[in-house]
């Protein structure tokens, strides 16, 4: 219990996975202008991150130790989510046109967000079990909607800003996201 | 000869991707916290871009449009797991510097991109070309923040101390923030020195 808690802690607030690990900058910066994109993109995220957390675990455990195959594991991992974001994008069509039609564009891109990867390969360069492997992508995924949704809001104010020229777009943007980054790294004591 | 000298020269200022697409961002903040990772983390993604722009290219004929993605994944992945290995073998301290930024580098939308932009659709030689120069201009980009970083953050250049003895280091600039800020001013620097072409 007291392990799952070090997670969840860990993963959202101190090592948040945008913040202090830098994965999934990309859509961090390309779908965060808008505080309802944003969300919509951390709650596809987090849906993907835990079931490929479960998947990557099962695959590592029960086909690439036994055979003796773990250099295969970057190209397997990459596949796994591959065809999980396929298959979610047709669930979600066939069962919620809406929630379809909301996030459209970003659930294909979701195959080429490092955090997808990265808390697969993280999960087993730690060495976590099957539990502790779904937490922590559940938790890190929860981090990273935390923080594109607090980001989304500050760069809603900076449009309305009256940046200098070249200080427009990803600049200033980047700027506040350093900003943003201090103060989670206050977080650091935390565990 | 003159198309692939400006193919290359493209990847390095025009189509910069660190400073003008603004693309691969995740190891261009993470590991950029000393020179020589730079240096190291530049020379992997070369080496993937331009051997899987030039497979790419190759089989660009070969492969189906409707399943280009995974195959380019397949391609670009292969090369990753030869960089990962490599470097596990002969450069431990490198590989535990740049940790899980290696295997990483399968999605790293630089290598995507030009797989998709360019590759596809062209010839291996120019395919090749264009891969350097993206691999030469993200190296030469990477290592100028890390530089920076290194230099105010620490007080060293690749491990050799450069500043005077009294020299307080920012530590921020190590720390994940400094990444962000760094890039943000250099971006704007860039911005306002070499305008963008309309």
């Amino acid at each position: 219990m007291n392990g799952i808690l070090t997670i969840l802690i860990g993963s959202i607030f101190v090592n948040n996975f945008a913040m202090s690990r830098f994965y999934g900058i990309c859509p961090f910066l390309g779908v965060s202008k808008k505080l309802e994109t944003a969300f919509g993109m951390g709650m596809a995220v987090t849906f993907v991150m835990a079931v490929a957390s479960l998947v990557a675990y099962l695959v590592n455990t029960f086909l690439l130790i036994p055979f003796d195959l773990e250099y295969l594991q970057t190209i397997a991992f990459i596949l796994v989510i591959a065809v999980l974001v396929q298959i979610v994008e047709m669930a979600i069509k066939k069962m919620s046109p809406s929630l379809y039609q909301a996030l459209g564009v970003y659930l294909p891109l979701i195959t080429t967000n490092c955090a997808v990867l990265g808390v697969a390969q993280l999960n087993v360069t730690e060495g976590y079990g099957l539990i502790y492997s779904v937490v922590n992508g559940v938790a890190s995924a929860l981090g990273y909607t935390l923080a594109i949704c607090l980001f989304a809001g500050i760069r809603e104010r900076l449009e309305v800003g009256g940046l200098p020229k070249w200080m427009e777009g990803f600049t200033g943007a980047m700027i506040a996201a350093g900003l943003m980054a201090v103060a989670f790294n206050g977080f650091g004591g935390l565990i | 000869m003159k198309e692939l000298r400006r193919i290359f020269v493209n990847g390095i200022l025009d189509e910069n991707p660190t400073f003008r697409m603004v693309l691969g961002m995740c190891p261009t903040l993470a590991i950029t916290t000393a020179v020589s990772n730079g240096i190291g983390m530049g020379l992997a993604v070369t080496f993937v871009l331009v051997f899987s722009n030039l497979v790419i290219s190759l089989l660009r004929k070969a492969i189906p449009d409707q399943i280009r993605i995974p195959a380019f994944i397949v391609v670009i992945a292969t090369f990753v797991t030869i960089v990962q290995l490599v470097v596990k073998a002969f450069l431990p301290a490198l590989d535990a510097a740049l940790g899980v930024f290696i295997p990483l580098i399968v999605v790293n939308c630089i290598i995507f991109g030009r797989a998709e932009a360019f590759a596809f659709k062209n010839k291996p030689v120019p395919a090749m070309v264009d891969g350097l120069g993206m691999g030469v201009g993200f190296t030469l980009a990477i290592t100028l923040i890390s530089a920076v970083r290194e230099l105010f953050g620490v007080g060293t250049l690749l491990g050799v101390r450069v500043m005077p003895e009294g020299y307080l280091p920012m530590d921020i600039l190590i720390r994940p923030a400094g990444g962000f800020i760094v890039l943000g001013l250099l971006l704007a620097l860039m911005n306002k020195l070499l305008p963008k072409k309309a």
